[in-house]
């Protein structure tokens, strides 16, 4: 896929974030949309995934280790053709298979349930350990929310994963900067995340995570990078593309009413449509 | 009287898998920092690459273990049940738990049996964490035979599972030709019609020694060895209950939510009968030889025959 088309990718996959979380009446819409354009990239461009069959033994493996944003997740995967776009608004709903947060038994296309901070990332190291182990040759990746880093066991697992040189391994965090309480810098402070995954012998990369050359440049360094897992920090903005949610901590976990869902579909055929022009 | 031959269950787990390891390329042990003591030396040993001490880091390990079990192989997560259940439960419920992956918890040194290491360190609450997490299987073997057919019944079994073991060199009592593991399957050691003995781990060997004691006062003891928690037979303990209608539980555990907990749910709802509940009285342990603490917290034979008696 080239930029634009990633863009437009993108595009789809935030409008199906807010279809399904107005859907479900709740949800994480604005982590959803930070990171949209890394989901995107991932699951169009970078991992060796196949929709038709979803468990194939040498995919890439991905861990949505901040299961919470799970929309972003089920949006890229339905778009990608993992299961219908239209299933999107079952979200959250009882007897759905889109549970709240990422469920590896009923979910085509997820390879690890999720949810509880801090876990996923040790889960994808396992995976990666194992691949070492018996030599195979798909890539693990995990995405992490910057407040999730507060969590000690993020440290347990980066520990080990620098330890063992898993470079098949990389680790994204999106840094959108806000947590529910707040501003990670007024909740508790990760910074400098760079400096810390340095600390614990990562290879680091400091992006834009909305810039397709950024991503794709560093996903392609992160390949090149021997002995030792690379974390890419993306800078992104929370609530990204809908006028009312960007920066808007208030938007970690709520959903849009009817006439807020109008504002922000029309935001996002707006950003489509500029796309179209180009 | 013979030498009984004794040996610590986790003596047991570590040289079942170093067996396992040699038929099964898919077997990967994990430690956090107590390989010597969780006694998976023999098989790091044996098999450098596929054994993985992740430091002192449990929650970490659960989660890797998890990772692991993703992609077919089948980890054996070890450490003490102090921190495998208590530490990383919520790593175990939700990491392994919840999506049903294949890993098995080897936890040694459980109970008070520990010894001089103290109350921080013995665990007597972990089989009822571990119970109450959905398709869990639960095993707390008595001697060394139970304690290696349940390591590879554990292999066998594709779904998570918890394995109880102890420090303390127990007795060897299931050295017989004819015995047979099957998970969720109780054990009839000693038959009797007055009273029945529903043991699980370490003091299964104690009751078996009151039991002796009982007959020679005309007390005749049923000793069941219950080495499944979860499932749990509840054939074999209604069973007992139509039989002798009294029931005594005997576990190195709390007697809140463990094994006697485990039993009067099904007496409560299936076979009313009367029982007693011997175990850890909702209270924490302490330091000392640990021979010392199974008869101050009244584990041993002698304690046990003193209860059931009064019981009875």
């Amino acid at each position: 896929m080239n930029k634009l088309e990633l863009m437009k990718t993108a595009n789809e996959v935030r409008k199906g974030i807010i279809t399904a979380v107005h859907s479900a009446k709740c949800g994480h819409p604005g982590g959803s949309l930070s990171a949209a354009d890394i989901y995107t990239y991932l699951f169009f461009e970078e991992m060796n995934v196949d929709p038709a069959d979803p468990k194939k033994a040498d995919r890439d493996r991905f861990v949505l280790s901040k299961g919470h944003t799970a929309p972003g997740y089920y949006s890229t995967l339905a778009n990608r053709g993992f299961f219908p776009v239209e299933d999107l608004t079952t979200l959250r709903k009882t007897g759905s298979y889109l549970q709240g947060h990422p469920d590896m038994k009923h979910i085509p296309g997820v390879d690890m349930s999720s949810g509880s901070l801090g876990q996923g990332i040790s889960a994808a190291v396992g995976m990666a350990i194992s691949a070492k182990i018996s030599g195979d040759s798909y890539r693990v990746y995990t995405l992490l929310g910057d407040g999730e880093i507060q969590e000690g066991q993020v440290w347990e697992a980066s520990m080990l994963a620098a330890h063992r040189k898993l470079d098949n391994l990389v680790v994204i965090v999106d840094n959108n900067n806000l947590q529910i309480d707040g501003p990670i810098t007024e909740v508790n402070s990760p910074y400098p995340i760079d400096k810390k995954f340095e600390a614990f012998n990562f290879h680091v990369i400091n992006i834009d995570g909305h810039d397709f050359d950024a991503i794709d440049a560093a996903f392609k360094e992160a390949r090149e990078t021997k002995g030792q897992p690379t974390a890419i920090i993306a800078k992104t903005i929370k609530g990204k593309d809908v006028s009312f949610m960007e920066n808007q901590a208030a938007w970690h976990g709520a959903a849009p009413n009817d006439e807020q869902y109008a504002v922000a579909m029309a935001d996002l055929e707006k950003v489509g449509e500029a796309l179209c022009q180009k | 009287m013979s030498e009984v031959k004794k040996i610590a269950t986790r003596e047991s787990y570590g040289n079942a898998l170093a067996e396992l390891g040699k038929e099964h390329e898919d077997v990967i042990v994990l430690d956090a920092d107590l390989a010597a003591a969780t006694k998976t030396g023999v098989f790091k040993k044996a098999f450098p690459e596929r054994h993985i001490d992740c430091g002192i880091a449990e929650c970490n390990m659960i989660s890797v273990a998890a990772g692991i079990a993703t992609t077919g192989k089948v980890p054996f997560a070890s450490s003490f049940a102090m921190f495998a259940a208590g530490r990383a439960f919520e790593q175990v419920r939700n990491s392994i738990g919840y999506p049903k992956l294949n890993v098995k918890i080897g936890a040694t040194h459980a109970g008070i049996s520990v010894g001089e290491d103290g109350a921080t360190h013995q665990c007597n609450e972990d089989i009822a964490l571990m119970r109450t997490i959905p398709g869990m299987v639960v095993i707390n073997p008595a001697d060394d035979v139970e304690a290696k057919a349940a390591v590879k019944a554990a292999y066998e079994h594709v779904g998570p599972v918890y394995l109880r073991f102890g420090r303390l060199a127990v007795p060897v009592i299931n050295d017989n030709e004819d015995y047979k593991f099957e998970i969720g399957k109780a054990v009839t050691l000693r038959e009797g019609t007055d009273v029945t003995i529903i043991a699980t781990g370490l003091p299964v060997s104690e009751a078996l020694g009151a039991a002796e004691k009982l007959a020679a006062d005309g007390i005749s003891a049923e000793v069941i060895n219950i080495h499944t928690i979860k499932p749990l037979d509840e054939e074999a303990v209604i069973k007992a209950a139509a039989k002798t209608g009294k029931i005594v539980t005997v576990e190195e555990h709390s007697i809140i939510g463990g094994l006697g907990s485990a039993v009067c749910d099904v007496v409560a709802q299936k076979a009313p009968a009367k029982v007693l509940k011997i175990g850890i009285n909702d209270v924490y342990g302490e330091s000392g030889p640990a021979k010392e603490l199974v008869k101050k917290y009244g584990l041993d034979a002698d304690s046990i025959y003193e209860k059931v008696k009064a019981f009875v």
